[in-house]
């Protein structure tokens, strides 16, 4: 097998606060290959953007504690002075955040900052980023970019924003690109041409995208492997398929349930997930999310759930409850009425 | 008019226009945002009212114009039969017990200042109900109500997260066992996962309490879920106003049809499978709004016609209507059999340009 574009190993970040220290991130290890779409998955507060900003090395907080490793093609960038990992960010890897409206310099032209980041890691002439950078906002759709190339963020509306945010991150052609809620801000209509644009990067970059999102259904139709996280800690890891129509952990069964569909009929209530995430300071002993689990039996109490393979090739899952138990309990738990009806 | 026993809330032609202006000394308005044009919708007693559309369609405006937030350009709203568009800020005060509103954002509607039991209490305080131990008392069954706990009534705002703070918005919009709730996208700043719960404590409420809602949202999945009918918004207007379930079964507005397309279903196959209609562009200003209906410059049914008349509001039988030159989803009959809602009918529309024919191959 191919050697992966990028692997996580039993990654840890905690930062210590007056009260304790917080384990954001608790272990965690994935891979992700070259132009795979990769879901991360979670509620706030469960891990998924300090595990990318991590990769990205963007914690700057001086109370932050690491440990594990991040290897990107084959050297880990956890090991890399601030010089060396300049040229990885922007050039290797970019990243775009969920608010485009404070992500851009409001006193530059737009293409001014992307002139500058093509300046940065390129040997360019003045008139070559210019054009170039008309080029990216044109790829990205952004309509007449001869025009627009001279404007300032706050002339833009935030779904076109979002687009010069991604023309940002594709200046240098970077083989991972990072999103980190790209269209949570955004109405539907504009999220829909976003996810268009993110599916269609892949094709035409060959980029790898992380995809980070609350929300399954922004998932379905662009990742092509997904993890599931909960409380800094990997709960369910599959592709498309196993995890939209085989899920195995509880968690994912209560985040399937809390979307109300429009492919469905109406349910009377939505089986929403009971209670807040748990402190990250003092976990629960045992499964994380046995509190809030209306599965949980006492085996729950006593033992952590490892993540391993139960039922199919890199499907896998950290739930005590059995393969059996699961599948018949499932269906009840995502959508009762429908189960009754069947 | 309205009578005590017809709609609970009447909005008769609402306009509001916010101006811009220019100038330090003597401001002169340059130009306006036709943020509501000329609305007219009722919501009955008990019943849920959805309202949709993109940033900048008008619906937060429009529901605000609903509790009076701030005077109305033209038009008129009648509450419970009585005529509350001209009221002063004193003739208002009364009726701020029967009219309440829920705010999307948990962080910024909340003084941060101030203990939950201050917050909640405010309103029981404002209006002079109970003294200090029975305001104390009434706070506390909130809580519990709103599935937080009494012992909350000291803690400040920051120390919850942002579900439990959009709970706290909730018990101080239900203190005074308001009739009307307007809750402007109570939801969306919120997780999926609390999302749900929100929403059932609502419904749940809703029950208990015996209140009607008008529901601000842009999810069209939690709108269908939560509301009996559905208003649709495009810069300053209604589009298209539905039962709940038939508006996601047979929407007659392109402009509709295309909402519902681009919310992501969870389920992959069915999301490769089915077709999506991206809409290209953004929605253009309401200060300079399209001629004839406004969302021709998006719609893939336009022709000539869509430019220059603005289309009347037509109804279609069983409480659906829609204001479209081209409508989908219509056979013949219905098309022959519907009419123009004169009442509802912008003043500005073109009463005899009712649709003569169903929506051609989309271009």
């Amino acid at each position: 097998m191919a050697e992966p574009l990028l692997e996580v190993r039993d990654l840890k970040v905690s930062f210590r606060t007056e009260d304790g220290i917080v384990r954001a991130v608790d272990g965690i290890s994935f891979t992700l290959d070259e132009g795979e779409v990769l879901g991360i998955v979670g509620e706030s507060g469960s891990g998924k953007s300090v595990t990318m900003m991590t990769v990205m090395r963007l914690i700057t907080d001086p109370n932050v504690i690491y440990q594990g490793s991040i290897i990107y093609k084959g050297r880990d960038l956890m090991g890399l002075s601030r010089d060396a990992m300049r040229e990885v960010r922007g050039e290797e890897i970019a990243m775009i955040f969920q608010d485009p409206m404070t992500s851009l310099n409001p006193v530059y032209t737009v293409g001014w900052q992307i002139e500058e980041q093509l300046n940065e890691h390129n040997d360019l002439k003045k008139g070559q980023a210019r054009r170039r950078a008309m080029e990216l906002l044109a790829q990205v759709g952004i309509p007449k970019p001869e025009q627009r190339i001279d404007d300032y963020p706050h002339q833009f509306s935030g779904g076109m924003r979002q687009r010069v945010m991604i023309a940002l991150a594709l200046s240098c052609n970077p083989d991972l690109l990072i999103a980190d809620e790209p269209t949570t801000a955004l109405d539907v209509t504009i999220q829909a041409q976003i996810l268009e644009l993110i599916k269609n990067l892949k094709r035409e970059f060959g980029s790898a995208v992380v995809l980070i999102t609350h929300d399954l259904g922004v998932v379905a139709d662009v990742a092509d492997r997904i993890l599931v996280m909960y409380a800094g800690r990997i709960v369910e890891e599959g592709n498309k398929e196993q995890i939209f129509y085989d899920p195995q952990h509880p968690y994912t069964w209560g985040l399937l349930g809390s979307i109300a569909r429009l492919d469905r009929p109406r349910a009377r209530r939505l089986t929403a997930i009971a209670g807040q995430p748990p402190s990250l300071i003092n976990r629960p002993q045992g499964c994380s999310f046995r509190t809030r689990c209306p599965q949980a039996f006492d085996r729950c109490r006593a033992e952590d759930p490892q993540l391993t393979a139960k039922v199919g090739d890199g499907h896998l899952d950290a739930c005590h409850l059995s393969v059996e138990d699961k599948r018949e309990r499932r269906d009840k738990t995502i959508n009762p009425e429908l189960a009754e009806t069947a | 008019m309205a009578s005590p026993s017809g709609p609970l809330l009447q909005a008769e032609h609402v306009i509001k226009y916010f101006p811009i202006k220019r100038g330090i000394v003597i401001q002169r308005e340059v130009a306006r945002v036709h943020a509501v044009d000329d609305v007219s919708l009722e919501v009955q007693r008990g019943e849920t009212l959805g309202l949709v559309g993109e940033s900048g369609c008008g619906k937060s405006t429009l529901g605000r114009s609903f509790v009076r937030l701030f005077p109305l350009t033209g038009g008129r709203i009648f509450f419970d039969g009585q005529d509350i568009s001209t009221l002063s800020r004193r003739g208002m005060r009364p009726l701020r017990r029967e009219l309440q509103i829920i705010f999307q954002d948990p962080y910024a509607s909340l003084n941060p200042r101030k203990r939950v039991g201050q917050i909640v209490g405010a309103p029981l305080a404002i209006h002079g109900i109970g003294d200090r131990r029975e305001r104390k008392r009434q706070v506390q069954e909130l809580l519990e109500k709103v599935g937080l706990s009494p012992e909350h009534y000291n803690r400040y705002p920051h120390e919850f997260s942002g579900g439990q703070r959009q709970r706290i918005g909730v018990a101080r919009a239900l203190a005074l066992r308001p009739k009307l709730v307007i809750a402007d996208e109570p939801v969306s700043a919120l997780d999926v996962s609390i999302q749900a719960q929100v929403i059932n404590l609502l419904a749940d409420l809703q029950e208990d309490f015996e209140l009607t809602y008008v529901f601000i949202a842009h999810d069209l999945g939690v709108v269908r879920h939560v509301s009996d009918r559905i208003a649709v918004m495009y810069l300053g207007k209604i589009v298209e106003l539905s039962p709940a379930e038939e508006l996601y079964e047979r929407p007659i507005m392109p402009y509709t049809e295309a909402l519902l397309s681009a919310v992501p279903i969870p389920d992959p196959r069915e999301s490769a499978a089915r077709e999506r209609i991206v809409l290209e562009g953004d929605v253009p200003s309401p200060i300079n709004p399209p001629s004839g209906c406004r969302f021709h410059p998006r719609c893939r049914y336009a022709t000539e016609v869509c430019t220059q008349l603005e289309p009347p509001l037509v109804d279609y039988g069983n409480g659906h209507l829609a204001a479209c030159h081209h409508p989908l989803n219509v056979d013949k009959e219905t098309l022959a059999r519907a009419t123009v809602d004169q009442r509802r009918t912008p003043a500005k529309a073109d009463e005899s340009a009712k649709p003569t024919q169903p929506a051609q191959q989309a271009r």
